[in-house]
């Protein structure tokens, strides 16, 4: 589904230089986490995924279904199946949450050539989806994070997700900020759409979110790297000792 | 990185070339030599074959215009004005004043239809609900071209006429009410109006008339360096009410053109005027050349008891907006409101706000504005809200919001507030957002264009005012907005 070849990426306008020769690939029904200290890039990796501006590619590709996506535009990214949960949700101020959720799924529906979803269908969507994470409704008439805890950012991130239907969803530490009911809600949903067509690659810290979320692949990215490769045990192997055997293979 | 870097070089490319309305009817117009003296003040008013008392006022008006000298307060920055270097009088070639529509060149009517405006009432009627229709006053240039729906306007009492034609047909009312607002000598541009004003609409709503319809005008500058200095004059009289909205547009010139327009609205007891403004001068091109200079005086007088008179104002075009409608609360528990959405792009600089001067008690006002700059502009609120001894208990609420698109753009906020009676409560909230590079990339991750992204994030912040204007004009608005805003992302 995803795959990347050997991307370097800098900072744009600068010489700073954050991802360094990066391989990675997540398969179609994979659940994919990647692990790695702080600063070693794996924001950037999905900001560079999803097409934010930035940030250079000065080598290498990423696919999307053999489609190398470095050349589209962050929308018809999202058009395409990518769904990016962030680690800091922005706010909108003065745009409902519902306004945004419609404006959002008609322009994706519209890119891929598909009818505008009609009023009643989408308050049936989005109550549902609303219901099964725990989200109030008035929640839903605020603009959109304005003002929102830090865990209610991060259930509208999935609330988001769940709506969009993407392929390929990436999700930057999403449990962090989540209480522990909240983590089981985001982890179902997650769990919820685990199927041969989708596929997830999960940013965390924390060994607790794989509990929950069992992973089929644990990666450990280091200095814009992605160092070692392993199963569900690696994450274990991680909570114990740390990333000091991988600080330096990068 | 892509569609982001297309955006940026849109911005750097910004052009007239999403202005719509730029276009040039050619029709043989008649005009006096440019400048301005005496002599042009004189044949203005004689062409209108005004009465004596009409040319005098301004005479001496143009008297005093010459002992003055331009403002220099607001925050706007333009060379000099060549006022000798102006046309003051443009009008299409007709013999007399047209009696139907079949008298005017088809070319002005032709006009009208490109700009979405329907002048053949039989046109208007077709299809619109009687509640819906509006009834239309046409200024090109410096005359009123013609006024629909005079007819039925008048089985109401309502008088919804050019000035030109109320001069002629009630001269008595004209002479009544005009410069009671604003004076002759309010200052530079009200002055000039004063003396050179060529023509714009009369309304009179009698006593406990709520007009039929909406009224509206518009206002179109064709001719080439010709100045428009309208003037409209808006009575409603005990417990009357009327909804009036003006718009405006000009062609694409390289000149900058001067429009300097005195408004005056009168409300007696228990009166309500509401007053929309959608103003899509042309704004001049991407580095600032050419566009209207909008300098213009519009002023409310609550002058009876209970009365209301509330501004609603979408400013999108001009190159420069120098303007503040504004409200004198004298009549006991009268109402001011200020409703405006300005938005700046390119090089326009806009320095637009209200004022509301509390006199009698009981008087409440309300300011909302909201501004919207991108591009290079600069867009200035500055209000004065202020409270006479008398006015007790008088009360003020104001919210100025901006909000900017991209960093070359600057806004500014500058209110004053002056009480003399303790017993006045006057609010104020202000706040300053900024659509940034990260709202836009998020909205774009969920499948929005970056255009989408900003008209979503801009409707949202628009949306109290919006609410304000007449249904029908609300959508076209919001249209304009969006046009208005076009490859502003970056
Ligand atoms: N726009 C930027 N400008 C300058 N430096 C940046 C920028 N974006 C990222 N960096 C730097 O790149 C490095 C990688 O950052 P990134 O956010 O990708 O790390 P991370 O692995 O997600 O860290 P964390 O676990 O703390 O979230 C950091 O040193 C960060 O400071
Ligand atoms: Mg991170």
């Amino acid at each position: 589904m995803l795959e990347i070849r050997n991307l370097h990426v800098k900072i744009a306008d600068e010489d700073k230089v954050i991802l360094n020769g990066l391989n990675l690939k997540v398969a179609k029904g994979e659940v994919a986490a990647i692990m790695g200290p702080n600063g070693s890039g794996k924001s950037t990796l999905s900001y560079v995924i999803a097409g934010k501006p930035d940030y250079e590619v000065t080598d290498g590709e990423v696919l999307l279904d053999g489609v190398n996506i470095l050349e589209m535009a962050p929308d018809e990214r999202a058009a395409a199946g990518l769904f990016l949960a962030f680690q800091y949700p922005m706010e909108i101020p003065g745009v409902a949450t519902m306004t945004f959720l419609k404006a959002a799924m008609n322009a994706q529906r519209k890119q891929r050539g598909e009818a505008e979803l009609t009023t009643p269908d989408f308050i049936k969507r989005v109550n549902k989806a609303a219901d099964l994470l725990g989200i109030p409704k008035d929640m839903l008439r605020r603009p959109l994070n304005v003002g929102f805890s830090g865990g209610e950012k991060k259930r509208m991130e999935i609330l988001q997700m769940t709506l969009l239907e993407p392929k390929m969803s990436i999700m930057d530490e999403t449990d962090s900020g989540l209480d522990i009911d909240a983590l089981k809600i985001v982890a179902e949903g997650v769990n919820a759409r685990r199927d041969p067509e989708h596929a997830f690659l999960v940013i965390t810290h924390y060994q607790r979110l794989l509990d929950y979320i069992k992973p089929d692949t644990v990666h450990v990215m280091s200095r814009g790297q992605i160092v070692k490769t392993g199963g569900a045990e690696l994450a274990l192997e991680l909570e114990a000792n740390g990333y000091r055997d991988y600080q330096s293979a990068a | 990185m892509p569609a982001v870097q297309e955006t940026i070089d849109q911005v750097k490319a910004i052009d007239v070339s999403e202005y719509k309305y730029g276009f040039i009817t050619d029709v043989e117009m008649e005009k006096p030599a440019k400048g301005l003296t005496e002599d042009t003040v004189r044949y203005i008013s004689a062409r209108k074959n005004e009465p004596a008392w009409m040319l005098e006022w301004r005479l001496d008006a143009f008297r005093r215009w010459k002992t003055m000298t331009e403002p220099s307060w607001a925050r706007v920055h333009y060379p000099e004005i060549d006022f000798q270097d102006i046309y003051y009088y443009a009008a299409p070639k007709m013999n007399g004043a047209p009696k139907s529509l079949d008298e005017v060149d088809p070319a002005i009517l032709d006009a009208y239809k490109k700009l979405g405006i329907p002048l053949r009432e039989q046109e208007i009627l077709a299809g619109v609900e009687p509640q819906n229709r509006v009834a239309v006053d046409a200024v090109f240039d410096s005359v009123s071209v013609v006024t629909t729906f005079r007819a039925e306007l008048a089985k109401a009492g309502v008088i919804f006429c050019s000035i030109s034609d109320a001069l002629q047909e009630h001269p008595e009312l004209v002479r009544k009410y005009i410069g009671t607002v604003v004076p002759v000598t309010d200052n530079y541009y009200a002055t000039l109006n004063s003396a050179v004003f060529t023509d714009g609409s009369f309304v009179y709503i009698p006593k406990g008339v709520r007009c039929p319809m909406e009224l509206s005008t518009y206002f179109r500058i064709n001719e080439k360096n010709t100045g428009q200095f309208e003037r409209t004059l808006i009575i409603a009289e005990e417990g009357s009410y009327v909804s009036y909205l003006e718009g405006c547009t000009a062609p694409q010139r390289d000149e900058n053109q001067l429009h300097a327009a005195v408004v005056e609205l009168i409300t007696m007891d228990d009166a309500e005027i509401k007053y929309s403004t959608v103003q899509n001068w042309y704004p001049g091109d991407a580095n600032g050349k050419g566009g209207i200079y909008n300098f213009v005086t519009k002023r409310g007088d609550c002058r009876g008891k209970n009365s209301k008179i509330s501004w609603t104002q979408v400013e999108t075009g001009s190159a420069i907006t120098w303007k503040y409608p504004s409200c004198i609360l004298r009549g006991d528990g009268s109402r001011g409101e200020f409703y405006s959405i300005a938005v700046s792009n390119g090089m326009q600089q806009v320095d637009s706000g209200t004022k509301m001067i509390h006199l009698g008690k009981n008087t409440t006002s309300r300011i909302i504005s909201k501004g919207i700059s991108a591009g290079r502009s600069q867009n200035t609120y500055r209000g004065l809200v202020s409270a006479h001894r008398k006015a007790t208990n008088a009360r003020n609420f104001t919210n100025c919001d901006s909000l900017l698109i991209g960093n070359q753009c600057g806004a500014h906020t500058v209110p004053y507030i002056e009480s003399k009676t303790s017993t006045a409560t006057f609010e104020h909230e202000a706040t300053t957002s900024k659509i940034s590079e990260d709202q836009l990339f998020y909205c774009m991750q969920r499948g929005l264009s970056a255009e989408d992204a900003t008209a979503l994030i801009v409707n949202g912040f628009v949306k109290d005012v919006l609410q304000q204007l007449p249904m029908e004009f609300a959508v076209e608005a919001q249209k304009l907005i969006s046009i208005s805003l076009e490859g502003s992302v970056g």
